[in-house]
């Protein structure tokens, strides 16, 4: 017999493992579930898995008798759209200010105090300043992920330039190099799978800056439509879409590591390196 | 063509280096041994352009030398010398596309050209089958031929090697001295390299600096720097001679570690 450090599952093992929680899990709320609703039939804590697909079939499939539209397709556009603008910017911004302080110590002298305060500023607590000054429309709930997510990933970009060795920027200076020249063709390139690893990291928190934007001040998305239907208990809403947000986080983390090991495969090398 | 005078190095109340004059011919192969922490590679840095002397100065052609890395001074280190980003092609374009364009992009009839020029070099060092290999992918002593390569590139006139060898196999060394001597001569280069291997010091260039404490103060042990306390010619010095300064070594750093 091995040592419980040494056993490792073969692949097939692997994957049967790695399922066994989900189907226990699922197992457990179906069992749940039908006891509860074995007393009483107009149960609406733990919905049967045949009563959330009907509730989702009604909100994907059918057009909203108000509207007209298919509302849980319309909740999921709005709020991706919200999500990828509010990561495009904190992206990009992140990136300038993280690149700027990290690479010219003027600039980190006098901006890399400022960007450790304002990152320790809790956005949730800026969100009714947002809404005083955007109003209540898209800007203050892209603001808000913005705001939030930004200090984040300009700190981290910024520790991350100061990561790659002097030599190289030395190096780079011999072969003649100016400043615009390194900043271009050594940090940035370097930093990119760093800036996509920053994203995925913070992808968690800008969902949740969403969510309760959304559940404040909206008129769909995925985080509004939760907060309405809980006025009706509607669980048989509720946890579909929650398990939708859950397939979607994971889906754009997946392709965002995908994306870091197809552009930049000396990043995966390196990775596997160290 | 390199003059240095009576240049000191301190750290606070630390000296590094002490009072070291010397002078430079163009073409001179020179060798820089001693016991680690002696101050040769902060020597080599004021070359280089990233630290400055306290005091004293280091004259190219009659003029300070730039107080910042330039075209002139080629360089490799020990490790990080390469770009990991770039393929190992790329990563000596790349010095022609920083010399030729303002934002170090190069196009078209110039990007060939400068693709042909970095493969000869390639093919020089012994890398032309590893062109579109990224670094990570290469062996040590492969990374730093390519470093070699892409310091060589833009013909600087001054090559200083910062224990470029030290983390390499015996055999592997050996070729790789085989590699710089052969370029030197051919270049006509003057190259510094720092060493901590005496042998090799031995064996490469034209001229040997050992630095060393001229003075000791056992209670106060950085009170005095380092100098250059042996300045021979290569092939001309006795055995006795590299005995006495691999024993003087020795003790030096025995005393150091205690």
């Amino acid at each position: 017999m091995k040592r419980l450090i040494n056993f490792t599952p073969s692949r097939i093992w692997r994957i049967g493992l790695a399922l066994l929680p989900f189907a226990a899990i699922i197992l457990l709320y179906i069992s749940a579930s039908d006891a509860r609703l074995a007393e009483n039939a107009a149960d609406k804590l733990l919905p049967s898995f045949s009563q959330m697909g009907d509730a989702i079939q009604r909100l994907a499939f059918e057009p909203s008798k108000r509207s007209g539209e298919y509302l849980f397709w319309q909740d999921t556009v709005s709020s991706l759209r919200r999500l990828g603008l509010g990561m495009l910017i904190a992206a990009s911004l992140g990136m300038f200010f993280g690149l700027m302080t990290g690479a010219l110590p003027v600039l980190n002298a006098s901006f890399a105090p400022l960007l450790t305060v304002v990152s320790l500023v809790p956005p949730m607590a800026l969100l009714p300043v947002l809404f005083i000054v955007f109003g209540l429309g898209e800007v203050s709930k892209v603001a808000l992920i913005a705001i939030g997510v930004t200090p984040f990933i300009a700190r981290d970009i910024q520790k991350r330039t100061l990561e790659i060795p002097r030599e190289q920027l030395v190096k780079a200076q011999t072969l003649g190099a100016n400043s615009g020249q390194i900043i271009l063709r050594v940090l940035i390139p370097q930093l990119m799978p760093r800036l996509i690893d920053a994203v995925r990291l913070s992808l968690g928190s800008a969902w949740l800056f969403l969510i309760a934007a959304e559940a404040i001040a909206s008129t769909d998305g995925l985080g509004y439509r939760v907060f309405l239907v809980r006025r009706y208990l509607s669980m048989d809403v509720i946890l579909p879409y929650v398990a939708w947000v859950t397939v979607l986080a994971f889906t754009i983390d997946y392709l965002l590591a995908q994306l870091s090991r197809f552009a930049f495969p000396w990043h995966a090398q390196q990775e596997g390196k160290s | 063509m390199i003059e240095i005078k009576n240049i000191w190095k301190r750290y606070g109340d630390n000296v590094i280096l002490e009072n070291i004059s010397a002078t430079v011919k163009e073409g001179e192969f020179i060798t820089l041994v001693g016991a680690s922490g002696c101050g040769k590679s902060t020597f080599l840095k004021m070359l280089l352009g990233t630290e400055t002397p306290s005091q004293g100065s280091i004259l190219l052609d009659g003029k300070p030398i730039p107080s910042e890395p330039d075209a002139n001074r080629g360089v490799v280190f020990q490790q990080y010398s390469v770009f990991p980003h770039l393929s190992v092609l790329e990563n000596v374009v790349i010095a022609r596309a920083f010399e030729k364009t303002r934002l170090g992009f190069l196009w078209g009839g110039a990007k060939r050209a400068a693709r042909q020029e970095a493969a000869e070099l390639l093919n020089i060092v012994g890398l032309s089958h590893m062109q579109h290999r990224f670094p990570d992918e290469l062996s040590g002593g492969m990374r730093q031929r390519l470093a070699i390569a892409q310091a060589l590139i833009l013909k600087p006139r001054i090559l200083l090697l910062d224990e470029p060898f030290g983390a390499l196999d015996p055999g592997i060394r050996a070729d790789m001295h085989e590699l710089v001597l052969d370029l030197w001569r051919k270049h006509k280069l003057t190259v510094f390299m720092v060493t901590h291997d005496l042998k090799e010091g031995f064996h490469l260039g034209t001229r040997l600096w050992v630095f060393d404490k001229r003075r000791v103060d056992a209670q106060a042990p950085n009170a005095y720097g380092a100098g250059i306390t042996y300045d021979l010619p290569v092939g001309v010095c006795e055995q006795e001679i590299l005995d006495e300064i691999d024993q003087s070594l020795a003790v030096k750093s025995q005393v150091e570690h205690v």
